[in-house]
């Protein structure tokens, strides 16, 4: 075992390396770039034996990926943001055709306005893809997942892909100390790449994709896609552990901090999780009792490990780095139907939008959700879906449109007295 | 395009062995009957013919269309296998099974027996329109591969809108107007040939000897390989099924479809009508070109048409 320095990024590139990747079916865009260079140079300097091949497009290269899988070989692949969204289409045609590989996305806003730094609304675009996800908040999580999630796709249980999803820049490009398995030690937990589903052969000729007629085929097939999905829960669980005792490190479907004794919960997911810990400490100094939970496995959702630990609890703050459009936070209505009339369930549960495109969520941010919180429970009554924002953030952009507006005026004189110039 | 044609004896000639006459085509076909394609389907026909010179070590990578219904859970047509993708991305889809297929060849997880012939099968509306881009990808990259696009030209299987491939002045879902469509058939031949890749023809499938000609060279190939079959299509082009067969000898002795082929750097002209029958010939079978004979003739637009056949001869030497 060797401890070295990685970025989320490097620590992605490493996972696939270790996991014996055949195939790398590839497009760059930012912030995710760095995986497939890294993979591009290891193999360009024979350290790893993989076919890397720059398709014109995400949609394609999801198209190459599936296929490939679905012919034999271990692949891996990575997007972010926009290369994800321009890929749907397929995410959920290869997730049909139970293609069992693992995509990185590099989490990143969605436009407009185009921006680069991340939030979850692109991952959560394929929530209902049948890929399977899992969240990660450190480098480290990001390569010991890549592994656990080539067992899981690969299962016989579960055939489906599976995205392992990290914040662009904050997890991306930040340098953390990376344990990197030995290499015979992963061969042994994750395997050769299974060869009993359906693989296209000259002497045992496959059909994939075909259409059906009418919904009785078509919902027979779905099902079995969201039952296998299913299953994963307690693949998962199994291959955790076996990870675990392999490895010496644990990745709960769910990670916990802090919740035995706590009153207040936040629910996060990804690296902005790792500021809400930071803040379950600094509310403890202070004699608050809180706790946090970051599920890592948002598909399958963990409905049943959330009911256990949340049970008993007073209140409850999601924060979601997400917003669907005249809805409000994604990861409060999951949560709001997986605890919707269970006994023990906590009644409070209210509702954070904050650090879209890589906004922050400052310290006393997080005292004044827990506060918020508490009054809730305090009253039992819970208060409208907030909005993150602060006043000099206001300030900022009112300045900014400030400039906008004075140069505009500029253009539009111009414009007039050039009218007028040429009557 | 057609300035590139020279009298060299096409490569084809010389690397033919099979079919040198009607009666070296097979008597019976490899593909199975009882599909859901339309009675007089042109591009069923070219199917047939082009299947019987791939045989069943193949398969067959599909885009939305048509021939997307030739295989519905739990039948399929093909001996041997079969992938539909999507509207946009079959040659992707091909890539990722041939790079798959080569991989397990190098690592020797699979034996040669084992191999197959990667053909992407699409229509017009894929090929000349949101497939292109993943065509261009998959030529550039070289890949070992065999397009065929059976061009109905319009997007037949939602009830024949005018697509890239549509030819002037022809009446479809979408061009209902006193003069048709208003645009021109895209260019897709030189589209495909400009990239260079190993060879490119246009075949269809009233000419079944020089369709099979082609495609047996094309197998023998390696590299990108790509292939439009003009598809007469009753429905589409609203005229009767019986008449398939006489639609297509008619697009090539009027000299409205171009039989043809690219390799090496040069266009060679397969099958040149010497004598062309005027363009009418073709067009009044069809009654998505009725409104220029009825009610009355609509001289300018047969005029047009005809020209530009005219001109795109007059541009090929033999």
């Amino acid at each position: 075992m060797t401890r070295v320095l990685l970025t989320g990024n490097g620590a992605a590139a490493w996972g696939a390396r270790l996991a014996n990747v055949d195939y790398v079916p590839v497009f760059p865009i930012t912030p995710q770039t760095e995986i497939i260079e890294t993979i591009a140079r290891w193999i360009g300097d024979n350290e790893m034996d993989a076919r890397l091949v720059t398709l014109e497009s995400e949609h394609s290269m999801i198209t190459a990926a599936g296929s490939a899988a679905a012919t034999g070989v271990r692949v891996f692949s990575a997007t972010s943001s926009q290369g994800l969204l321009y890929a749907m289409e397929m995410l959920y045609t290869v997730a049909g055709w139970r293609a069992p590989f693992v995509l990185v996305n590099v989490s990143r806003g969605l436009s407009a306005p185009i921006t680069l730094e991340p939030d979850h609304n692109d991952i959560l675009a394929a929530r209902d893809s049948g890929f399977l996800q899992i969240h990660c908040s450190t480098c480290q999580e990001v390569l010991d997942s890549m592994l656990i999630a080539y067992r899981l796709a690969e299962d016989e249980r579960v055939r489906l892909p599976v995205i392992v999803n990290l914040d662009g820049f904050y997890l991306s490009f930040t340098r953390e100390p990376v344990e990197l398995p030995e290499a015979d030690s992963v061969r042994d937990y994750v395997g050769g790449y299974h060869t009993d589903t359906t693989l296209f052969r000259a002497t045992s000729p496959a059909s994939q994709g075909v259409a059906v007629l009418g919904g009785g085929p078509y919902s027979y097939f779905r099902y079995e896609l969201h039952l296998a999905a299913r299953n994963a829960l307690t693949v998962y669980d199994e291959l955790a552990s076996l990870f675990a005792e392999r490895f010496g490190r644990e990745h709960p479907a769910i990670d916990t901090y802090q919740t035995a004794d706590a009153e207040i919960v936040f629910v996060m997911m990804g690296s902005f999780a790792t500021k809400a810990r930071a803040a379950v400490d600094r509310l403890r100094d202070a004699g608050w009792r809180v706790g946090l939970v970051r599920p890592r496995l948002l598909r399958p959702f963990p409905h049943g490990q959330l009911r256990r630990i949340l049970d008993g609890k007073q209140g409850v703050a999601v924060i979601d780095q997400n917003l669907s459009m005249g809805f409000g936070g994604v990861l409060h209505s999951e949560l709001a139907s997986a605890l919707y009339g269970q006994t023990g369930a906590p009644k409070i549960l209210v509702s954070f939008v904050a650090g879209l495109g890589g906004r922050d969520i400052a310290d006393e941010e997080f005292f004044e959700m827990a506060a918020v919180t508490k009054q809730a429970v305090q009253k039992n009554e819970i208060p409208p879906p907030r909005l993150l924002y602060t006043e000099s953030e206001l300030r900022e952009v009112r300045k900014l449109q400030a400039v906008a507006h004075v140069e505009r005026e500029e253009i539009d004189k111009t414009r007039d007295e050039n009218a007028r110039g040429s009557q | 395009m057609s300035g590139a044609s020279t009298a060299q004896k096409p490569l084809s000639e010389a690397k033919v062995t099979v079919y040198r006459r009607m009666k070296d085509l097979p008597s019976t076909h490899l593909l199975g009957g009882g599909t859901a394609m339309c009675a007089g389907c042109g591009g069923l026909e070219a199917l047939h013919e082009v299947y019987d010179v791939i045989g069943a070590n193949s398969i067959f990578v599909n885009a939305a269309g048509c021939m997307t219904l030739l295989s519905v859970y739990p039948f399929t047509p093909f001996r041997g296998s079969w992938l539909y993708t999507a509207m946009a991305s079959a040659p992707a889809g091909a890539q990722g099974v041939r790079d798959a297929l080569d991989i397990l060849l190098e690592k020797k997880r699979m034996t040669a027996q084992e191999d197959m012939d990667v053909v992407v099968l699409t229509g017009d509306g894929s090929a000349y329109g949101m497939g292109l881009s993943s065509t261009s990808g998959a030529i550039e990259r070289g890949l070992d591969f065999l397009y065929l696009c059976y061009d109905n030209e319009g997007y037949g299987n939602t009830g024949q809108q005018y697509s890239g491939a549509t030819p002037h002045g022809a009446r479809t879902a979408t061009s209902k107007g006193a003069h048709g469509f208003t645009g021109y058939k895209k260019d897709l031949f030189s589209i495909w040939a400009a990239h260079k890749p190993v060879y490119v023809a246009t075949v269809i499938g009233a000419e079944p000897l020089d369709l099979a000609r082609k495609i047996e060279k094309a197998k023998a190939l390696k590299g990108p390989r790509l292939i439009i079959a003009l598809a007469p299509c009753p429905t589409g082009w609203d005229y009767d099924p019986i008449h398939t067969v006489e639609v297509g000898k008619l697009a090539v002795k009027t000299g409205v479809w171009p039989l043809k082929e690219y390799a090496d750097g040069r266009i060679v002209h397969t099958k040149v009508p010497h004598e062309r029958a005027p363009v009418e010939d073709y067009l009044k079978l069809q009654g998505r070109f009725r409104h220029l004979f009825d009610p009355q003739r609509d001289e300018a637009l047969l005029a047009e048409i005809q020209a530009r056949v005219d001109a795109y001869w007059a541009g090929v030497s033999e």
